[in-house]
């Protein structure tokens, strides 16, 4: 009855009807691997719940003040109000300690299920035409959210997150003609300037989520619109989507899903500790933690850093700084080839033609190669972020991990990508024309007493390779 | 009742428990490790009975299959017409010509106006990040404010100093060391200014900026916590390992009649990583 007169009030004013019941009844498509895109969005949509729980006690102000709360190493202490806030909000507001707990592992669980998302539409070949706009806002949202993680975990005003965040300066200041420029409009003034607290926070709870918010609502839009991309059922045609229902199973599925991501991330935060900045103490300039490391997500950013030589160039009585190539041209050129990587494969091998099927990652050995390179140069990026805490895990001297660092950042990669080429090249060849067992001989006794040979025409070890289920066989490019 | 429904059954009442027992838990002063729990299993009891529910309650709803596009493309000449279209409104502006270029030119000159609000969003580099507070006579002291006499420091020891009256200065943070005279191999210029093997470096890293928290007496070398930049301090703290592209700049000092450890002057350069006005 409430149903019946909801649909009369919306059809009388907005004739949309057929708009809903069609939406109702549209498909998607069922695979494992389609519920990382839904983790991130889920992580996201915590992330705002719990970070306007936390915007309304932190104060992004780095005036002093004698601490005098409940934590003993720290009485007596002079911290910044914006350190003092995160305190309180940890130690004394009820709940609190949870919320921000659960904030930061959202954050991390964001970052990591746009990541994998990321992974699986590359090797499925997901983005390929019409798709490469939900690509690009999907590389753009991965730079966004590593931004909101930076942003996010400089504001308590840490000793580690004060190191961080000297670091950027540093970075931004590097760029020729305008850097010292940028980093004084950026963070106000010579590194710490006082109006940086305030800055990070606007961006932090306003820019970015704006951005993020808005992004996401245009890729799903996307998603909706051109149909999700499928593991195509055998017996029907491209141009057609397999799946469940929206209302109710897949509803009730993807609620289920977004439930349980918030039961993980609320278990995480109430049980296990993170960025325990009481324990890192206050920010002073003139002091760094050590070992220090990032939230994993800036980890390989790290890592470029600690592997760059110590390259400066002087050119007309200018200084090009140390960090431009390796934290402000190399990302730059990572993410902005990462974006692109629908144009430059649909070049590469002249397909321009509409797809809507998942691919195996077999069936592009090339593709498939490329993006295992990529994942191995992370990985040992990643190794290169922490070669301190590494090294004195394996017992060596840091100088020596780093020379081997430097050989493997660019063997593994080409080592695992050709391994990841061949293996997938090989395992489409046996799709295409399976191995079948040899063929039977037979001798035969004939009348003049010698032997004649027949081979047995075994039907499976002579068929015509058949074409693989899920696309044609093309030679790689 | 299947075995499905009991597990959706169960998930539901195990989440209404933990829900309401957290109300008590809150409401008896909290405590982070049982709210985080009991909040993992009220969302977890919900999710888990959704996600049962719908993967085995509702075996009559069967996948479907449907065409990915509700309405027939569009031919070559709709698109021919959307063409036409656009380029014809193109056209009605661009007849006016002179109106066409003076709207171009507001939009150019807004486009300038609106570099006002940002300019005032920093302050003017200037010279700041060539000069620090240090100045002629400057007397050296600690974290604390406590002066740093020619007795302060045994030999192979450190500490972070800074001008009086600008205690805990981000830029003019220096390290301050002692070391055996005779090993110093300081170009002449500077090393009247390590008297008695005391010798001070800027504590900012010439590669990221990471204040240098580590000395090693064995190397007399300084090295930087984040990416082990390491410098000599004995010869000028040119850097020997790591990404550090330049020396730190040295403060060159002075023991003063009253046995107080002064600055002769700012640093022999800019502090710091590296940036384009530098030469």
């Amino acid at each position: 009855m409430i149903v019946r007169r909801a649909v009369d009030a919306v059809d009388e004013r907005l004739d949309a009807t057929s708009f809903i019941r069609h939406n109702l009844r549209k498909v998607f498509p069922d695979h494992w691997s389609f519920m990382l895109g839904e983790l991130a969005l889920y992580s996201f949509v915590l992330l705002l719940l719990t970070g306007t729980f936390l915007s309304l006690f932190f104060v992004a102000s780095p005036t002093t003040t004698t601490y005098r709360g409940p934590y003993p190493p720290l009485q007596g202490q002079e911290v910044s109000l914006a350190y003092e806030s995160v305190l309180r909000l940890s130690l004394e507001v009820r709940a609190g300690l949870v919320m921000r707990q659960t904030h930061h592992w959202a954050a991390l669980v964001f970052v990591a299920s746009v990541t994998a998302h990321l992974v699986r539409v590359f090797f499925t070949g997901a983005f390929r035409k019409p798709r490469e706009l939900s690509w690009i806002i999907g590389v753009t949202l991965l730079v966004a959210g590593i931004g909101a993680g930076f942003t996010g975990y400089s504001l308590p005003d840490d000793l580690l997150s004060g190191t961080g965040l000297r670091i950027i300066y540093s970075a931004v200041l590097s760029i020729p003609f305008v850097g010292t420029w940028l980093a004084y409009l950026f963070f106000g003034g010579e590194f710490p300037a006082p109006e940086m607290l305030s800055r990070l926070f606007v961006a932090h709870i306003l820019l970015i989520p704006a951005l993020i918010t808005a992004l996401l609502a245009v890729h799903l839009a996307l998603v909706w619109h051109q149909t999700h991309t499928q593991f195509r059922p055998e017996g029907t045609a491209e141009d057609t989507v397999t799946g469940t229902p929206v209302w109710p199973k897949f509803a009730l599925k993807s609620v289920g899903l977004a439930f349980m991501t918030f039961a993980v991330l609320a278990g995480l935060g109430g049980l296990v500790q993170i960025n325990p900045i009481w324990l890192y103490g206050p920010f002073v300039p003139y002091s760094a933690p050590s070992p220090a490391q990032p939230d994993f997500y800036a980890g390989w950013l790290e890592g470029i850093l600690r592997l760059w030589p110590n390259w400066e160039f002087h050119v007309f009585g200018h200084t090009i700084g140390t960090l431009f190539l390796p934290a402000v041209v190399v990302p730059g050129i990572i993410f902005t080839a990462l974006a692109l990587w629908p144009f430059i494969e649909a070049r590469a091998t002249r397909d321009t033609a509409i797809h809507h099927d998942a691919q195996r990652p077999r069936e592009q050995p090339v593709r498939s190669g490329v993006g295992a390179a990529g994942i191995a140069f992370f990985v040992v990026l990643m190794l290169a972020g922490s070669n301190d805490v590494l090294a004195k895990y394996l017992q060596v001297e840091v100088d020596t991990l780093n020379g081997v660092l430097k050989v493997l950042v660019f063997t593994v990669p080409v080592v695992i990508g050709a391994m990841t080429w061949w293996v997938c090249r090989d395992l489409r060849d046996r799709d295409v024309a399976p191995i079948a067992r040899p063929a039977r001989t037979e001798f035969r006794r004939n009348v003049a007493g010698g032997f004649d040979e027949e081979e047995e025409h075994d039907a499976s070890a002579r068929a015509e390779p058949a074409v693989a289920a899920h696309g044609d066989r093309e030679e790689p490019s | 009742m299947k075995r499905s429904e009991r597990i959706v059954a169960l998930a539901f009442m195990v989440a209404t428990a933990s829900a309401l027992a957290l109300f008590v838990v809150y409401v008896r002063g909290g405590n982070p490790q049982a709210e985080g729990a009991l909040l993992a299993l009220a969302l977890g009891g919900v999710g888990t009975g959704l996600l049962v529910w719908a993967t085995r309650l509702m075996p009559r709803i069967h996948d479907e299959t449907q065409p990915r596009k509700k309405a027939p493309s569009a031919t070559e000449s709709d698109r021919e017409a959307t063409v036409e279209t656009v380029e014809a409104g193109v056209e009605e502006i661009r007849r006016r010509s002179f109106l066409s270029r003076l709207l171009l030119g507001a939009a150019g000159a807004l486009g300038l106006a609106a570099l006002i609000p940002i300019r005032s969003l920093g302050r003017s580099p200037g010279d700041s990040l060539l000069t620090t507070k240090w100045t002629a006579g400057a007397r050296l002291v600690t974290a604390d404010g406590t002066p740093v006499t020619s007795s302060t420091l045994e030999v192979d020891s450190f500490t972070t100093v800074f001008p009086e009256g600008f205690e805990g200065s981000a830029d003019s943070q220096a390290v301050l060391i002692r070391v055996e005279p005779e090993l110093l191999t300081l170009p002449p210029d500077r090393s009247a200014g390590a008297p008695d093997g005391l010798v001070a470096y800027s504590k900012i890293c010439t590669h990221a900026g990471c204040p240098l928290g580590l000395y090693l007496a064995a190397t007399h070398e300084l090295r930087c916590p984040c990416h082990q930049s390491t410098f000599d301090v004995l010869d000028g703290a040119r850097p020997v390992y790591g990404p550090a592209p330049k020396p730190l700049p040295q403060l060159l000092l002075e023991i003063g009649d009253d046995d107080n450890v002064r600055a002769t002057g700012d640093f022999t350069g800019p502090v710091g990583p590296s940036f384009w006005e530098e030469a």
